[in-house]
Parts: C-alpha cells; structure tokens; sequence
C-alpha cells in the first residue's frame, strides 16, 4: 500500500518560510493569498498502513511542533 | 572527572569539545554505534549535523546505540550536556523538554552571543553567579528554542532556564530568549551557543569555561 504523510508546523508556530512566500507572491503579481504554510511531504511503501500513525509519531514528526495528516492511497503504484 | 563525547556520523564540534573538556578532566570519545560509556562521569553530545540533520536535526541521532546508553545515564542522574546539534538530540530523545525551529531570519547564524546566567544551581552553572554574563559564540541554522506558553511559564517557574540571550542578542527568534534549559532533574542541559569554542584566550572569549570547570567539579554519580 502506498501512504503519504502530510507534515506541517502547529497552528500558532511562526513559520517565516511560509510567511517569506507569501510576501513573494503579490510581488509576482498574485494577488489574495495568505495563510501559508510550509511543511514536508513523505511518501512510502508499507505492508500494514495501520503502522502510519505510530511511525509519525516515533519519527516522521515532531508531535510538538508538527502536525501530519496520513493518506492512505489505492492500488499499488499509487496515483497517477 | 571523566568526560565521554559523542561523535555520530556528522558530528563536526566533537573535537574541540574533547579538548575543551580535558582542559578540567580526562574524555574520550564516545562512538554512535557503542552502547558502552567507557566509565564516563559526564556526558557531552557535541555539535554538528549528526546523520545529515536528514528529516529534522537530532531525529535519526536520537534512535543511535549510544543514545541507548545515554538515556539510561541521564535516568541514572549522570550529567549529559548537549551543545547546539547535541541540544537538537536532547529535545528530540525527549531528555529535554521543548524543541528547536529553524531561525526566524532563515539564515544560516555565526557569531558571537552575550549569555545571562539565569540558575546556577545546576552542575553545569554551579561556578557562575545567577545574573552573570558569558560571551559564547553561536552557529546554527535551526536554533530558535520552542515549547508551548504553559511548558514556558512551567519551565521558568521550576528554574529549568539556565541560560538566555542578553536583552537584544536573541539571535534567532528563541521563545523568551532562552538559550540553554536543563531537564527537570537538572542532570541534562542543552544550549544553542557552544561553550567548546570559548575555552581559551588565544582564540577570543573564554565565557565557555565556567561550563566544563562547573561540570569537571561536580559529584560523580555512583555506578
């Protein structure tokens, strides 16, 4: 089965890569979009997806500072 | 007194913290896939980009043999002191309470930091007065220490802040300027600035030193 996790910084914690991009992007030109954040993105293989959340927990985050999110995905290869 | 230093793949300071550290006492080094101590009396986890800082600095470090061991020291009451990379290990093997983000300017961070002593009633401050000024140099890119408001004030409250930076030298955005916290057994100590590097006069200040020499007298802890 392949799992995504999603990993962002907790509501509340300053996050000055997320706020830098969001200062860059009306530069560009784009205008209304705030609430950035930014975070990290693992996907993996696994055998039995019920281990994701503990893997999170152990290692893939930091449950003080980091929220995540798991996905289960369908079918082998994943999505296209 | 005898000092063990951790070196892990990655460790970059574990030399100058030797050094540092058998200026007050013998050390030697400590490999990250031993899980013997080698008799050491203190442990020092030592600066650097242990295991590549890969997923987030300290994670992969704190799963090594030797951090087995270490725990099991710093749950013993043996003294385990980590500088910056060290510091990142401490809090992530949850010896240390809180965590530490990437600084607030993005940048990486090198210079020199004054330090206020806050609680020297600890192994690492006994040889300081509470109020002193140490002047450390700091070199870190993930080095703004966090923990929740409630953990903050619980900290304060319990003198588990140690160190923080002199009223406008918070380099990095720390929470309340902190700069070093000890565990609440006070055995365990983290700091950002490195003390390793302050140790000898040829090289600038010594504001360093009052940690190992107040660490090289403390009592050793009975096996």
């Amino acid at each position: 089965m392949r799992a995504r996790v999603l990993i962002r910084p907790k509501e509340g914690i300053l996050d000055p890569q997320g706020q830098t991009v969001e200062r860059a992007l009306p530069a560009l030109g784009f205008a209304g979009a705030s609430h950035v954040r930014i975070g990290r993105l693992v996907e993996l293989e696994v055998e039995d997806p019920s281990q994701v959340p503990a893997m999170c927990e152990k290692l893939l985050a930091n449950p003080l500072i980091e929220d995540y999110e798991v996905q289960i995905l369908d079918g082998e290869g994943g999505d296209a | 007194m005898k000092f063990g230093v951790v070196r892990f793949p990655g460790s970059c300071d574990e030399v100058d913290a030797l050094l540092a550290c058998r200026q007050f006492g013998d050390a030697e080094i400590l490999w990250h896939g031993d899980r013997d101590l080698r008799g050491a009396d203190a442990v020092v986890i030592p600066g650097g980009f242990s295991y590549g800082d890969y997923l987030r600095a300290g994670a992969i470090a704190r799963f090594s043999p030797v951090m087995e061991a270490v725990t099991e020291f710093a749950r013993e009451g043996g003294p385990v002191l980590g500088i910056c990379n060290g510091f990142q290990v401490l809090c992530e093997a949850h010896l240390l309470p809180g965590a530490l983000l990437p600084n607030l300017g993005l940048r990486f961070l090198f210079r020199q930091v004054e330090l206020m002593v806050e609680n020297a009633d600890t192994p690492f401050t006994r040889g300081c007065v509470r109020g002193d000024r140490l002047s450390i140099p700091v070199k870190h890119t993930t080095g703004r220490y966090y923990a929740p408001d409630r953990e903050l004030d619980r900290l304060e409250s319990a003198g588990q802040v140690v160190l923080r930076y002199a009223p406008g030298d918070n380099p990095n955005g720390a929470l309340r300027d902190i700069a070093g916290v000890v565990n609440e057994g006070g055995n365990v100590m983290g700091l950002m600035p490195h003390p390793e590097h302050a140790v000898n006069a040829l090289t600038g200040p010594t504001g360093g030193r009052a940690l190992f020499e107040s660490l090289a007298a403390a009592e050793p802890v009975p096996a």
